[in-house]
Formats: C-alpha cells, structure tokens, sequence
C-alpha cells in the first residue's frame, strides 16, 4: 500500500508561502509605531469660570477668601498670605502644607449639601512675574488633598483670579 | 575508514512565535498612537500637581491654547501674540453657537509668568468666553 505522504519525495508539488515581504512590512509598521510613540503623562484640569462682568465689581455673593501669592524678581515664591496671615517655612512645600491646613480649619470638614466646603469661595491674588508653576501648587493646594488611600478629599471648589491680579 | 555522509538539509527556523510577537507589538503601539497635534505642544512643560487626574469624560466644547514661556500662545500649531490672538478668538467665538458654553483649555508652560496667563485669560474673557480650565499634568511621586 501506498503512503499518502510518500508524494514529498518524489518531488511533488509543494506550495511555500514566501514570508520575506510580510516580515519585511510588519518591520517597517513596528519601526514606524516605534518612532512615532510617545509617552505622555496623564493630564487634569483645574476649572475656573470668570465671566467678564465679574470684573471691578464685587463678584461674589460671600466675601470670599483672599489668597496673595509674592514672587521674587526671578518669579519664584516669596510670600503665601491668606487674609492677613502670612504663611512663612523653609520651602515652598511647607508654606503651601500650612495653608492647605488654614484651608481646612477655616472651612471645617463637613461636606453635606450647603456646606463651607461647597460654598466657599476663593480670589487668588498673584504678582505678574510669579512662575505660573506656584500658582498651580497655590490650586492645588486650595482644592483638594489627597489621603492616605489615594482618594482626592475636595477643598475649595470655586477659584478666581483677583481682577486686580497679574499687573504690572 | 570510513566517512559519514553529512546529510545536507537546511535549517529553517519556526517564524511563527516572532511573527505573533511583532504583530502583538504593532496592536500596542496602534492602540496607543495619538495624531492629535491640537493637544499638544512640545514647547510647554506644564506644571504638575497631584489633583490633576484625567477628566472622566472629554469635554465636548473645547479650545485648547498652549501658552508657552515667551508668552507666545499657541492654538493648532499656529503661533499668535496678543493682537494676533484677539483677531483668531473673534474668529473662533464665530465658530461656535455659545462661547458661555466653550471651555477654554490652558495649556501654560509651567515658567511663563503667571500674568500673561491671566492677560490670557481676559483677552478671552473681553472676547466673550468664560469657562477656563488650567491644565497640569498628573504628579506620579512626590
């Protein structure tokens, strides 16, 4: 009896799939991806809504807290003041931790509807030439923390620029 | 004595595991490919912050603006002062049904002066728009 098999060899007609192109091509696809990728860091927003005819004329229904930012003639953090105190330690870090912690205690921990927190309201207040980088520390400070699980505990929510801020 | 005929065959090695991997790699990287340049711009380090996490749903009316540290401000990789940049908000308030409703996204370098941000803003606050939104990129590690 005859094997099936025995056809390959006797020379039979055998197909072969040329991979060579393909191969060539998925290259050329991954090498492309590769070059084009990049790795971009995760990006949040931090919302403001300034209508225009808020500015000159007292905006808020609470008088709102005031948060003064200083800068140095380089543009970096000089001096923290919400009101009329003044935040002072060695870094900018440790200024912004002793406000966030002023934040608290003003504002309380209650979170319900109609809360300090929900209603609360603050004015930032920042020199022109102070690096926009404080600013965002500033807002982060005055917004939220985060707690030991990685949960993000909410602030102050509503934020606005001074109309007085950034001259000269 | 006696020599061993060597056996000329040809060794073909099995494709089939590198090809399956190479194809796995182009699906990454396809999933993963942005070539949205609207949203980006080189030049801008933004500032970081531990609250920035990403957004649970885009926002539907946006404008991005990339301010950058020599204050130039950027908008779909066109480069605008601020005369040129009041000429391309009329334009882009005219574009739009209701720029109340328009956010505007500030993508400002984390250098730039904090007072060209704000001249920033009230330039599209004059122009008409009034939702902002700072951008800051997520703090990994403190």
């Amino acid at each position: 009896m005859k094997l099936r098999n025995s056809a390959r060899h006797e020379g039979g007609n055998k197909i072969e799939l040329q991979m060579t192109p393909m191969i060539d091509i998925v290259f050329q696809l991954l090498v492309f991806f590769v070059m084009t990728f990049k790795v971009a860091a995760m990006e949040g927003d931090f919302d403001i809504k300034m209508p225009a005819a808020a500015q000159g004329s007292p905006s808020f229904d609470n008088l709102p807290l005031k948060l003064t930012l200083r800068a140095t003639p380089t543009g970096k953090l000089d001096e923290v003041r919400l009101g009329e105190r003044t935040f002072s330690g060695l870094s900018y870090q440790d200024k912004f931790r002793k406000l966030q912690d002023q934040i608290v205690t003003q504002i309380g921990t209650d979170t319900g509807p109609g809360s300090a927190r929900e209603t609360a309201e603050i004015e930032i207040d920042a020199d022109y030439n102070l690096q926009y980088e404080f600013v965002i520390e500033a807002m982060t400070a005055v917004t939220g923390r985060v707690d030991k699980e990685g949960n993000i505990q909410r602030l102050i929510e509503k934020v606005k620029f001074s109309p007085s801020s950034g001259g000269g | 004595m006696r020599i061993k005929k060597s056996r000329r065959e040809l060794a073909e090695g099995d494709m089939t595991p590198m090809i399956d991997m190479t194809f796995q790699l182009i699906a990454f990287f396809m999933v993963l490919i942005n070539f949205s340049q609207a949203e980006q711009d080189d030049k801008v380090r933004l500032p970081d912050s531990e609250l920035a996490r990403p957004p649970d749903a885009p926002l539907v009316d946006a404008l991005t603006l990339h301010v950058r540290q020599s204050g130039l401000t950027v908008i779909s990789n066109d480069e605008h002062d601020m005369e040129q940049l009041r000429k391309r908000m009329i334009l882009e308030k005219q574009y739009t049904d209701d720029p109340k409703k328009v956010t505007i996204i500030i993508r400002g370098d984390k250098a730039v002066p904090t007072g060209k941000v704000q001249e920033v803003i009230r330039l599209c606050q004059d122009v008409g728009f009034e939702l902002f939104a700072l951008r800051a990129k997520e703090r990994l590690n403190r």
